[in-house]
């Protein structure tokens, strides 16, 4: 428990060494996701600690086998946040699995991403140097901006030791309104709705009805809620925890599960199976068994991207594909990073 | 290669009135917005569209001519100052609006679109660009990404990265890709931004609008000195309040502010907050109560709301012209741009005055306050070498008291020419490997803007060698390079 970078960089050098691949876990909370990866396993989850948590700073710098729920319970004690609301998938999971996922709740477009709240962090490289990149203040443009680089890498840039967050205050109040429609009237509802400054902070379409929510301060949330009408949502904290961490009953039944991204007003993607609308639009959820290339032609077709994100094939393409000079320079930053290929092989794409 | 070469192979790439290669009007591309470094470049190509760019790009590459990237040349780090063997790359002929998407809040434009262009043209549809570079008239949506340009609203909506939803770019080897954001695999979007034009041509953006608040007020405070204006600083992000805009002026600032523009800054003032709030009408009127409420016990002096849209509008233009009026105390300023934890502020600014009387250089702060983004301004004369000479070593000393403060050097300008020597300091020798693999992943030929934003390992090791302690470099009168 608490500090295990020497450790780690010990365990890199010599996996560096004996050219030993290296399957990086923490909690394990989502193996689900990605394509399959196997090697020796680096544990992150006993490298765990709050190292500096300064609220009038709204700074907090975690290591990356933190529980998510350490985290939370931490800076609700100072009324503050992770604003981009990371997802619990199971019990324990740690902040540094969240990172290198990428993985932001159904607030994502009104409040930001997982990279838009990392302010700095350091890194294990293949070759077992430990680096840092960023810092712990609110703008920062020296050198590349490789902490932003590792978000969403699944690991194969190496392992997160220690990560900065920017923090802030939890909205005041939060608010759900429920509008019954159908589809075609619910994009075009949050369509409409979306061109005036309303404090939203999701909006989620489902099984006929139409969820938005508002968050912030109390003052603007009331006025909000009055001037939208609908009704008020009864189940409104609850629904919005098991959206974000896939526990409605439309994440729970078997098959394969879609994260699709398009702009917002998207409407014509034929595609068989059961949609869920988040991210005011941006982000659906699809539920479907139909082949692979099937959805992602319907989908690239209206300029979005389809990744399989439970179930399927997990030796084939699980991320959508990537064009082909990007895939030539995913391998040369990859081997920027981890030339001998140790980390997490082939669990984001099969080339890197 | 000729240079007579090197302009037919150009011309072989784009029309003959798309290159400029005559002394005369090469001069405006000598240097950018850090005047204080000149060069000029073989010739400047100005490209009208996508398939010229890839033209040049690849004659470029298989010539091994040196590229600097080129929007409206208002870069404060001399991240566009041109090679001596090279050629500038302008976007500025790629001005175009290509998009705007209403539904979806977004705008497509070209690289050399004006920043204030894009809120412009959306005004009529309620919408507007959020990040708003004080130079905003001028400079353009692509340098914004190279350098992840900031604003006086950056505070509450975010820099560059936080508004792109999508980039296309010409990579040094001629090909395109299109990165767009929450898009699978590694987030190259957000390494472009700030990456100072060594990675690629951007050659399209699609940015984010946001819908204009339906209220703002603007609070304008004085205080007797810089550390209570500090501590109001630090006193008001910690209550939870996030201002939309949080700028300080200090006093050298506030009178040549007050001479040059009618803005009516209290005279006696030793330093000036402005604090802007926005949002839903009863929000911001409970806000404005809790600002200055906050700044009188934090030691206010003076207490101003804006009460019309004029009289807010006129607190901002103060705020917007204070660098040309600080322009105006001496024949030249060198702007530094570091960034510090915000209860630090206090601390630094006293060392800062200290080192100001110290190197008998005046420096004057005008800064995004509620970002801990500083910006003090060295008055010198460049005509005067050893002047400029001091000024560089102050400049040098603020930065590295920035690195000490827990900070970094530069916040939203960029590293350029001008801070190579404090990145060494800030990073260690496998970190800025790290970042050189990186460069020679997009650009293994390094000839996109060669020499800039990151330092050669050679002269890390070298400047460390030579590095004593928290800048006291030793025989400071020896060239370094
Ligand atoms: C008075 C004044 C006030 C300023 N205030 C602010 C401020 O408040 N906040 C702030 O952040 N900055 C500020 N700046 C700095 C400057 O305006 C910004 O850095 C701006 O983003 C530069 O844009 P530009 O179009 O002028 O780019 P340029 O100066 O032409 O270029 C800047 C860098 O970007 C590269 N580049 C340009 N276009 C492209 C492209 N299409 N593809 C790839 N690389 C490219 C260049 O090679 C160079 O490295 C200020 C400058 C001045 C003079």
């Amino acid at each position: 428990m608490g500090d295990q970078t020497i450790q780690l960089i010990h365990d890199v050098k010599r996996a560096s060494k004996d050219n030993e691949p290296l399957e990086i876990v923490g909690r394990r909370t989502k193996e689900f996701l990605g394509r399959a990866t196997s090697g020796t396993i680096l544990d992150i989850s006993q490298h765990t600690g709050i190292i500096n948590y300064e609220p009038a700073e709204l700074i907090l710098m975690v290591r990356a086998g933190t529980p998510l729920s350490e985290i939370r319970d931490t800076l609700a004690g100072a009324h503050q946040c992770l604003l981009f609301d990371p997802p619990h998938y199971g019990v324990g999971g740690t902040i540094g699995g969240i990172v290198a996922a990428g993985l932001a709740g159904p607030c994502r477009p009104y409040t930001g991403a997982v990279r838009d709240f990392v302010l700095g962090l350091s890194c294990i490289n293949g070759a077992g140097e430990h680096l840092h990149f960023g810092g712990q203040v609110m703008k920062n443009v020296a050198g590349y901006d490789v902490s932003r680089l590792m978000v969403g890498a699944m690991g194969t840039l190496g392992p997160i030791l220690d990560i900065s967050f920017k923090v802030m205050p939890m909205p005041e109040l939060n608010e759900t309104i429920l509008y019954e429609v159908s589809e075609a009237a619910a994009i075009s509802k949050i369509t409409e709705l979306s061109r005036k400054p309303w404090p939203f902070s999701g909006a989620c379409y489902l099984d006929g009805q139409l969820r938005i929510r508002l968050s912030g301060g109390s003052e603007s949330v009331l006025a909000a809620a009055r001037a939208l009408g609908g009704e008020h949502a009864q189940d409104d904290a609850t629904f919005w925890q098991q959206l974000r961490d896939q526990t409605l009953p439309f994440f729970r039944q078997e098959g394969t599960l879609w994260r699709i991204n398009v702009r917002p007003n998207t409407t014509h993607m034929q595609i068989a199976g059961a949609f869920l609308i988040d991210w005011g639009g941006a982000q659906r959820w699809l539920r479907s068994e139909e082949p692979d290339d099937v959805i992602r032609d319907v989908v690239a077709r209206v300029g979005g991207h389809a990744s399989r994100f439970r179930g399927g094939d997990r030796e084939g393409d699980v991320f959508h594909p990537l064009s082909k000079p990007l895939q030539v320079l995913h391998r040369k930053i990859k081997e920027t990073f981890d030339p001998l290929y140790l980390f997490n092989r082939g669990r984001m794409y099969a080339e890197i | 290669m000729l240079n007579s070469d090197l302009i037919a192979g150009l011309s072989a790439c784009v029309p003959s009135d798309s290159i400029i290669a005559d002394l005369e009007a090469l001069r405006p591309y000598e240097c950018d917005g850090l005047t204080a470094y000149r060069q000029l470049p073989v010739a400047v190509v100005l490209p009208k569209n996508v398939e010229e760019i890839r033209a040049v790009m690849q004659f470029c590459l298989q010539s091994d001519v040196p590229i600097v990237p080129r929007g409206a040349g208002t870069s404060l780090s001399g991240g566009a100052q041109p090679e001596k063997d090279g050629i500038v790359l302008s976007l500025a002929r790629l001005n175009q609006i290509l998009e705007v998407d209403v539904e979806n809040r977004l705008a497509r434009v070209q690289p050399g679109v004006r920043n204030l262009a894009v809120s412009q043209r959306v005004a009529e549809f309620g919408l507007y660009y959020a990040p708003d570079p004080s130079s905003q008239i001028a400079c353009t949506i692509g340098g914004n990404v190279a350098e992840n340009a900031g604003g006086i609203h950056c505070l509450k909506y975010g820099l560059t990265v936080h508004n792109v939803l999508s980039i296309d770019v010409v990579l040094a080897t001629g090909e395109d890709i299109t990165l767009t954001v929450d898009a699978p695999g590694y987030d190259l979007l957000a390494l472009m931004h700030g990456s100072e034009g060594l990675l690629g041509i951007v050659t399209e953006i699609t940015v984010r609008l946001l819908a204009e608040p339906p209220s703002a007020r603007t609070v304008l405070a004085a205080f007797d000195n810089v550390s209570l204006a500090s501590d109001a600083v630090a006193g008001l992000i910690s209550s939870g309040v996030i201002p939309a805009g949080l700028e300080m002026m200090d006093k050298l600032a506030i009178d040549a502010t007050n001479q040059f523009a009618d803005c009516g800054y209290p005279n006696d003032a030793s330093a000036i907050l402005i604090c802007e709030l926005d949002g839903n009408h009863e929000e911001v009127l409970q806000q404005v109560k809790l600002v200055t409420q906050m700044f009188t016990k934090n030691g206010a002096t003076d207490l101003h709301i804006a009460e019309s849209e004029d009289e807010r509008l006129k607190i901002w233009s103060g705020r917007k012209n204070a660098f040309p009026a600080v322009g105006r105390l001496s024949p030249d300023y060198y702007c530094i741009d570091g960034t510090i934890p915000r209860k630090n502020l206090g601390d630094v600014l006293k060392q800062i005055y200290r080192l100001s009387e110290e190197y008998g250089l005046a420096v004057a702060n005008v800064f995004h306050a509620g970002d801990g983004n500083l910006h003090p301004l060295i008055l010198y004369d460049a005509s005067n070498v050893d002047e400029f000479h001091r000024t560089e070593v102050l400049g040098g000393q603020i930065l590295e008291l920035c690195i000490d403060a827990g900070g970094t050097i530069t916040g939203e300008h960029g590293v350029g020419v001008e801070k190579l020597d404090q990145m060494c300091i800030q990073f260690s020798e496998a970190e800025i490997a790290q970042f050189r693999l990186l460069k020679q992943a997009f650009d293994p030929k390094e000839i996109l803007n060669p020499g800039k934003a990151i330092p050669t390992l050679t002269r890390c090791s070298e400047l460390n060698g030579l590095h004593v302690h928290a800048g006291a470099i030793p025989f400071p009168d020896i060239e370094r390079f």
